[in-house]
């Protein structure tokens, strides 16, 4: 959440409420529901950090309203993180921890493992495919698609998975 | 209830070869399944038995209740007039025919008359979007419009089941969708029964049953549901990604 704030920030000074409202107008439904205790525990971190600092701003009969600003430092920090390439291969995979050991200590049927693996992504393709139905054509809906396309990937692997157990049998 | 689709031991040996061994599906009245797997793995095998393209070798299969597996090939051509819809992945449409005569010929070829066949061919166009290219044809429509056609023809008897051979393998993505899309819409809103062959993930997993097949075999099967609770799903698949 650091950076998203940070992003936001640097086309101007802005309040919790309206970061908030940003954030899910931008990502509509991929976003995960947000609450305001995570922004404004974010926006304090970012604060102790000396990323962001805020303006107390007076209001009419009730509480100074917070507007928090991007600091130097935030802007040095936002640059250096737009510059940076995302790290990308994973090279670490739970489930195929789960299956070369179970292979390894004999403790359950690889091919049983990969069927129920291949089961679970199906139903996540499944459900993917439903939101992308809903995002339409919406900036959310090109996350979903990445999304498909890894768990396209996963299920073509795990066929890789299934041949070459299947050759060492 | 009975089953639309019942098989036993189906087998089916090519030269000796073991192409399907020991198949017992079962596919309810309604039922929208997926058959997957590796090419080789005799998905477009099993299909081509289920609707009479091919004979089995060994085993047993009930359509809607009635022994097939015996069936002369000219039974079994009233059974796939009436009883069966296909559609395959080159959409297999005669070129020198109109987008409805090639619908509406089955529907007379069975039985139809012209006025049916003509109301039938109308409703189903509408339905899929393609009424305005009625007169044309076939060779003039994109890929994915040609595969509504065949869509329509394989619906315009009310089979008992669809069967279809990888029916978006030769389109592009957006089309395959569209064409998922309308198979769906068949299945929700009149109960088709659909048996889907496809080697692409994302087709199948628009099924609510999911067969992946391996060496001649079933060797799993998945049962798939719409979750509806949209944030939930969208949570929970981010932390499978995470």
């Amino acid at each position: 959440m650091r950076f998203p704030l940070l992003a936001l920030l640097a086309s101007g000074p802005a309040h919790g409420y309206e970061l908030k409202a940003q954030l899910e107008q931008r990502f509509g439904a991929v976003l995960p529901p947000l609450n305001a205790g995570q922004i404004y525990t974010t926006l304090g971190r970012l604060q102790r950090d000396g990323l962001v600092d805020d303006d107390a701003v007076a209001q009419n009969g009730r509480p100074n309203k917070r507007v928090y600003r991007l600091t130097g430092e935030g802007q040095d920090e936002l640059d250096r993180w737009v510059a940076d390439a995302t790290p990308s291969p994973r090279l670490k995979d739970d489930f195929f921890v789960k299956l070369v050991l179970a292979k390894a200590a004999n403790i359950a049927d690889p091919l049983a493992l990969i069927d129920r693996q291949r089961g679970a992504y199906l139903q996540a393709l499944r459900e993917l495919d439903d939101v992308a139905a809903q995002a339409g054509d919406s900036t959310a809906a090109l996350l979903v698609e990445g999304a498909a396309l890894h768990l396209e990937a996963d299920l073509k692997w795990l066929d890789l998975c299934e041949q070459r157990l299947g050759a060492d049998r | 209830m009975t089953p639309v689709i019942l098989t036993r031991g189906l087998a089916k040996d090519y030269d000796g070869v073991h192409a399907l061994h020991d198949i017992d599906v079962e596919i309810a009245d309604g039922e929208f399944v997926a058959v997957t797997g590796p090419s080789g793995c005799g998905k477009s095998t099993l299909l081509n038995l289920l609707g009479g393209l091919d004979r089995p070798t060994r085993g047993e299969i009930e359509l809607a209740g009635r022994r097939v597996d015996g069936y002369s090939e000219a039974r079994w051509a009233l059974v796939r007039r009436s009883d069966i819809g296909f559609v395959f992945q080159f959409f297999n449409l005669i070129a020198n025919l109109s987008v409805a005569d090639n619908v509406e010929l089955p529907g007379l070829l069975a039985g139809l008359s012209s006025k049916e066949a003509r109301a039938r061919r109308q409703d189903l166009l509408d339905g899929l979007g393609i009424a305005e290219h009625a007169d044309s044809a076939p060779g003039h429509l994109s890929g994915g419009q040609q595969q509504r056609v065949a869509i329509a023809r394989a619906l315009i008897n009310r089979p008992r089941v669809l069967l279809a051979d990888e029916p978006t393998g030769n389109l592009d993505s957006a089309s395959a969708r569209d064409v998922m899309a309308l198979l769906r819409a068949a299945h929700d809103e009149r109960g088709q029964t659909i048996v889907l062959v496809t080697h692409d993930a994302r087709v199948a997993a628009r099924a609510d049953r999911v067969l992946a097949m391996r060496d001649g075999a079933v060797a799993h099967e998945t049962r798939l549901d719409d979750r509806g609770d949209m944030s939930a799903t969208v949570s929970r698949l981010m932390e499978l990604e995470a």
